[in-house]
């Protein structure tokens, strides 16, 4: 297996006065599409959260090419090139659609994500570009808040639940696009509830429950019964 | 025709009263602050004109250069120090350390300055009008007016096309976002008041070459621009420019009508616009 | 099994002691023209006015969250008022005390219904605004001395009493009786149905409010009250001074400033901390008071770093230290046996 770009071991993550993570070990290997699947409130966005640096926690339960990245803030962290796609796609109100994606960029990482790279994965957002981005549908939002996460030329790439209030054929159409949105070397750690999508898009899993790590493995040969065993707990 | 020259003045101080505002507007729209020193602000802001104009014996305007880089750093070093240990929570820890910073920049003022009146002599300047018509407009009140409008017009610039104005915006919508950008809503936020004392600075410093001032007077100065920014509707600069004149021009007439009835006749403006339009004019973000 | 009884109580050993001690502090002071002398005297009258107004602002900024920085409208408004009364009414000054409160809530329903437009801190300096209103409407009264102000009349000032101790021992137990009124009143306030829900908007005001607790009203009720007591214990601060001005009865600095100093000092949100903020305010101002302006500035660095480090106070700090409330206000569940346990 080729070196680990994130590294997570033993991490308790707090949700208020609520813990949310217990004792999770994860890791991604460079270039891989990694998923985390579970169900509502089984800590996934935790999870996220404690990556991108919105939630703090002890420097070293998580690490990031070897450097301990646990106690950064998100600024900091974004910095690094790791960037989230957050749920809700939470894409700024007051800035046009390509305000949107231009401040995506505005830590000027190099790499091969450009306005222009972005438009030409999602032409409708050319047309839209000068448009206030509340304007737009719930798709073409979920565009800009992924093109807003590529224009950061990041490393590590989070999706939090990119298909959630989306119609099946937009989430499909995004689906679609993943594959050629990652393959460009970048690796990905993808939060979904949608199982299959998930595992249709990874190359291996894990599986939370109530803030532990359930079940993890490779996503082209796990059983369904596990998974299910796993997502639900024992019935 | 005396009422139209009252109008006219009304407008022309209308200018200053937007200087005033401008910052707290600013600040207002970034992070959602309410700086209860702004006044002392720009009373700081005069009297620093005032000591570079007499240790190096230049015009008060020449000052500028000088004064509104100190306080723009002035504004910089106390939000990253002070005020942003105070956002985040309730409203009432930015609300109390502003007030205490507000006594403190009074008192500081009274010990180094005294309270003795001052004001920065600006020679001609002062006196010289132009004809227009029947009225004649002073030189200075235009000139306030004018760099009342070309501060708003370079603040609504900054805002809506800079890359900081973006980030301006950013953070103001949802600060957590903003951070996943790599924008460090501190340092963010530290540029804003930044800039608010920046212009802060000019303001202090056309109060200072109009009227004579103390350290006590920064108390009404916020209350005038608060006023402007509410009439004119939060979050919106070109409303506050609108608001200042409305609050000018209420003043004049005021005193046209009475002298004592000059500030009063302001505020009494003031309560009336808030009676039927509680979101000013011109609204555009509610808050 | 053991079997554990508990029950729910507010008062605790500290209360107890605390109203015992609390008793005897006030017969005490109650005694104080028969053994303190009489500057001590008149300086304790000022700090029980002080206890006094620090008191209704905590009740409006510590529970209500209304952050005012405009109750000087009402100290001076009340003032105006007992000159106003007395001179042109023929009314007793301590009748026109009390008609002082009651003008004092009128004044304050329609203000209310302007401010409460505003949030937040833009409410704080819309407060600020009234204030000026009061002060620059009051400066117009040619009757009342104008900007210059005027002096209460001899006569009236006899009518108090005849004799000049008797006059000083009336103006004491005034204001002695004005801090218990009120700190009994904001007590007797936060107990009832009202002051819960206020505790609870304090908590949380969206929750509140979908609990059907009427936010807006409670905090009508709260402003208006507030206004009345502040009016009158403005009227006996300008018995005591028999001189009254626009720029003194409306000053922003002593009845604004030094009343948020002492109740972030002492504790913003209890009951206690205005009592503990007042004390350390006079003992500093009897101290340092020779340093003039440089005693206002230490007053501010102590209320920020305060507000930054304590936000609740000096009593805040006692009361985790050791869990200690002299108000019973809060409910402790208790073992109804002194079994031993944990």
């Amino acid at each position: 297996m080729p070196d680990p770009i994130l590294q997570i071991s033993g991490l308790d993550a707090h949700y208020g006065d609520f813990q949310a993570l217990f004792g999770v070990d994860l890791d991604v290997a460079e270039g891989e599409v990694l998923a985390i699947i579970g169900a509502n409130g089984a800590g996934k966005t935790t999870l996220l959260r404690s990556i991108s640096g919105l939630t703090q926690n002890a420097p070293d339960m998580i690490q990031y090419r070897r450097a301990p990245i646990g106690g950064l803030r998100a600024d900091e962290v974004a910095n690094l090139g790791i960037a989230l796609v957050p749920e809700g796609r939470q894409l700024f109100p007051s800035l046009s659609v390509e305000e949107n994606l231009i401040i995506g960029g505005q830590i000027g990482r190099k790499g091969p994500w450009s306005l222009q790279a972005v438009y030409d994965l999602f032409p409708i957002l050319k047309e839209r570009r000068a448009q206030q981005s509340t304007s737009l549908s719930g798709g073409q939002q979920q565009m800009v808040a992924i093109g807003r996460a590529l224009m950061a030329n990041p490393d590590l790439i989070l999706f939090d639940e990119i298909s959630l209030g989306l119609a099946p054929i937009i989430i499909k159409d995004i689906y679609d696009a993943l594959p050629g949105i990652i393959g460009e070397g970048m690796s990905a750690l993808i939060v979904e509830q949608d199982i299959s999508k998930a595992l249709s898009v990874s190359s291996r899993f894990y599986c939370l429950q109530e803030g532990r790590v359930s079940l993890c493995g490779a996503s082209a040969t796990v059983a369904r019964e596990d998974i299910s065993r796993a997502y639900f707990g024992v019935a | 025709m005396e009422w139209v020259n009252a109008i006219v003045q009304g407008t022309l101080l209308g200018g200053l009263y937007a200087l005033f505002a401008a910052g707290l507007s600013l600040i207002f729209g970034v992070m959602r602050l309410v700086n209860i020193a702004h006044g002392d602000f720009i009373v700081l802001g005069a009297y620093l004109g005032l000591s570079v104009t007499t240790i190096l014996g230049i015009h008060p305007l020449v000052a500028l250069v000088f004064v509104v880089p100190c306080m723009a750093m002035i504004g910089y070093i106390l939000q990253r120090g002070i005020l942003n240990q105070t956002l985040g929570g309730d409203l009432l820890s930015p609300l109390l350390v502003t007030f205490g910073l507000s006594v403190i920049l009074q008192n500081a003022l009274l010990e180094i300055y005294s309270a003795d009146p001052q004001k920065m002599n600006a020679g001609a300047l002062e006196t010289a009008s132009v004809s227009l018509g029947d009225l004649s407009l002073g030189v200075l009140p235009l000139l306030t007016f004018g760099i009342a409008v070309a501060v708003i017009a370079a603040l609504q610039w900054t805002f809506y096309r800079t890359a900081l104005g973006r980030a301006f915006r950013a953070t103001s919508d949802n600060q957590e976002i903003a951070q996943l950008m790599g924008l460090n809503r501190r340092h963010i936020f530290g540029m804003a008041m930044a800039l608010a004392l920046a212009v802060t600075a000019i303001a202090g410093i056309m109060l200072g070459i109009r009227t004579s001032f103390d350290p006590s007077v920064g108390g009404g100065r916020l209350i005038f621009g608060f006023e402007a920014v509410i009439i004119g509707g939060l979050g919106n600069l070109w409303g506050t420019l609108a608001g200042g004149v409305i609050l000018g021009v209420a003043q004049t007439i005021g005193a046209k009508i009475d002298p004592g009835w000059q500030l009063l006749a302001g505020h009494i403006v003031f309560l009336a616009i808030l009676a039927v339009r509680p979101n000013g004019l011109f609204p555009r973000v509610s808050g | 099994m053991k079997h554990l009884d508990f029950h729910v109580t507010r008062s605790s050993g500290a209360t107890k002691i605390a109203a015992l001690l609390g008793i005897i502090i006030i017969l005490g002071l109650i005694a104080a023209p028969w053994w303190a002398g009489r500057a001590d005297m008149r300086l304790l009258g000022e700090l029980f006015l002080y206890l006094a107004l620090a008191s209704l602002w905590n009740l409006m900024a510590g529970y209500a969250g209304l952050v005012s920085v405009g109750q000087q409208a009402y100290v001076g408004f009340g003032g105006y008022m007992l000159f106003a009364l007395t001179i042109f009414g023929g009314l007793h000054p301590v009748a026109a005390i009390g008609v002082a409160g009651v003008l004092g809530a009128l004044i304050a329903v329609p203000v209310a219904l302007l401010i409460f437009r505003l949030r937040g801190a833009y409410f704080a300096i819309g407060t600020w605004v009234i204030a000026e209103v009061f002060r620059l409407s009051f400066a117009q009264v040619s009757s009342l001395g104008g900007g210059s102000g005027s002096s209460l009349p001899v006569g009236i000032v006899k009518s108090l009493s005849a004799s000049r101790s008797g006059r000083e021992h009336l103006s004491y137990w005034l204001a002695l009786g004005s801090a218990l009124i009120v700190i009994t009143a904001v007590y007797l306030f936060l107990r009832s149905r009202n002051g819960l829900a206020l505790t609870a908007i304090r908590d949380n005001e969206l929750a509140a409010g979908s609990l059907g607790i009427d936010i807006w009203r409670t905090k009508f009720v709260v402003y208006v009250v507030t206004a009345a007591l502040t009016a009158m214990v403005g009227a006996l601060i300008f018995l005591q001074k028999l001189r009254i001005s626009p720029d003194a009865a409306f000053s922003v600095n002593d009845w604004t400033a030094f009343v948020i100093f002492i109740v972030v000092i002492g504790g913003i949100g209890t009951i206690e901390g205005p009592i503990l903020g007042t004390l350390i305010f006079f003992l500093l101002r009897e101290t340092l008071a020779d340093l003039g302006t440089i005693y206002l500035m230490v007053l501010g660095v102590v209320a920020i770093v305060i507000m930054l480090k304590a936000p609740n106070g000096i009593w805040g700090l006692i009361r985790s230290k050791f869990d200690l409330e002299l108000f019973p206000l809060s409910f402790r569940v208790k073992k109804s046996h002194s079994s031993k346990g944990a």
